[in-house]
């Protein structure tokens, strides 16, 4: 999954296309702390991984945005174990939402692409440094063939700029990096690192326009919308959102909010765009075990002033295809409020 | 208190404004008619609170946990302890 994305970096690196050192570690663990040493000592730091992966990774994670060291990592998403599944859904991404890092959820294989481009500029940047993960489909996107455009370096160049880190460990200049953080200070340094992700709203969307600008693909920033304002209105993130695209097509009145950025949450936008819609759908691919799907939760929290009546969706889990069928299912349930299980025990839709 | 972004110190040498002394449970007083002054407890203390004073060696109670490896340690029996009351 995540091999090929390396596999293609080792490639690159051994070609002498890409200026970096390929470091091979004994496990996700490693992998997340060479990428926090790396980024410490003032480089740019990449890795990818998915699923259990993740998971192992997690202890890092935490470590990583706390310190505010602005890595980028590739997360193709795909279920949790057990059992044993190694296809998509956005079962590992959820299960590290309040690690600090930046969310981006992609569509299409050269939003992919064009993201991870963008991520770095967002992390990277004054108000915000913070680690980013760019969240792709597994296999849905992972391994699709499409034609992409590959930017040349000096295309490139111009936009993602040199990296210049806010801090890097220097025997000339010494600093400690990762201290404790007292009961006395440590919810100063986490008030800090909020500030920071609300400050990175504004820094995706100006990014993203200026990649527009530049290269003539813009992804609308934290929100994509189709046929917005509607009565009734689909919020998903990924690549389900191609196939609701085509679905809503065929239907008046429904429209599609993809969510892109899930870290920082787009509150306001969610907020503006179902300011007058009836119902809204919400698509999970993940479910929070006692509760709701992850998104459904985080869309009820923003519209908890609105009157809409607000369905969860359960589907796609791991890797079950969410198909035209299962839309039009969605769209008929679309005022039964609460969650929703699509396509399970050969049923449509089950409570 | 500065708070940098991620935490970063800028300055080395700063742990010695972080007084960790009242974290004692228990304090070491140095018999100095038995001490020696021959530094085992300055090597075996994790955080150098012991420093010599003259002949003998005496302790800083402002970085001293109250670990006791001092007393343990020392070969003349010249470490007691008493319990810290704050």
């Amino acid at each position: 999954m995540e091999t090929l994305v390396v596999e293609r970096l080792a490639q690159f690196v051994n070609n002498g296309e890409l200026d970096a050192r390929m470091i091979k570690v004994e496990s996700e663990h490693s992998a997340c702390s060479a990428a926090f040493g790396a980024q410490a000592a003032g480089v740019r730091a990449f890795s990818a991984t998915n699923s259990q992966g993740l998971a192992l990774m997690n202890e890092i994670l935490y470590i990583m945005s706390g310190a505010r060291l602005p890595a980028v990592f590739g997360i193709v998403n795909r279920a949790m174990s057990s059992p044993i599944n190694i296809w998509c859904d956005h079962s590992d991404t959820m299960g590290c939402r309040d690690t600090g890092w930046i969310q981006l959820y992609c569509e299409s294989a050269q939003e992919i692409l064009d993201t991870t481009l963008q991520a770095f500029r967002i992390g990277e940047h004054k108000d915000v440094l913070l680690p980013v993960m760019v969240c792709f489909d597994g296999f849905i996107l992972s391994h699709l063939y499409e034609p992409v455009y590959i930017p040349t370096r000096t295309e490139v160049k111009p936009f993602v700029g040199k990296y210049r880190p806010h801090v890097k460990l220097d025997p000339d200049k010494p600093v400690t990096m990762g201290p404790v953080g007292m009961p006395d200070s440590y919810m100063e340094f986490k008030k800090q690192q909020a500030e920071a992700m609300e400050a990175a709203k504004k820094v995706i969307k100006d990014v993203d326009r200026e990649f527009k600008r530049r290269y003539g693909r813009g992804y609308g920033g934290l929100v994509e919308k189709v046929n917005i304002p509607a009565k009734t209105i689909i919020i998903a993130l990924g690549s389900v959102c191609g196939t609701i695209k085509e679905v809503i097509k065929k239907h008046k009145n429904i429209g599609l909010l993809r969510i892109r950025s899930f870290r920082p949450f787009p509150e306001k936008e969610v907020k503006k765009a179902c300011a007058k819609a009836e119902n809204i759908c919400v698509i999970d691919r993940a479910f929070s075990f006692g509760n709701h799907g992850p998104i459904f939760t985080e869309v009820n929290s923003a519209l908890r002033n609105c009157n809409a009546t607000i369905t969860g969706f359960i589907a796609g889990l791991g890797g079950r295809d969410i198909t035209p069928d299962d839309i039009e299912n969605v769209i008929k349930n679309a005022d039964e409020g609460g969650t929703l299980w699509l396509d399970v025990f050969g049923k449509g839709v089950s409570r | 208190m500065k708070f940098n972004t991620g935490a970063v110190v800028h300055e080395p040498g700063s742990t010695k404004k972080n007084k960790t002394g009242n974290w004692r449970e228990e304090r070491p007083i140095i018999n100095m008619a038995k001490c020696t002054g021959c530094g085992i407890c300055w090597v075996v203390c994790p955080d150098g609170a012991p420093f010599k004073k003259g002949k003998v060696f005496d302790i800083d109670y402002d970085y001293c946990k109250g670990c006791l490896i001092c007393k343990r340690e020392c070969p003349f029996n010249a470490i007691d302890s008493v319990d810290e009351e704050r």
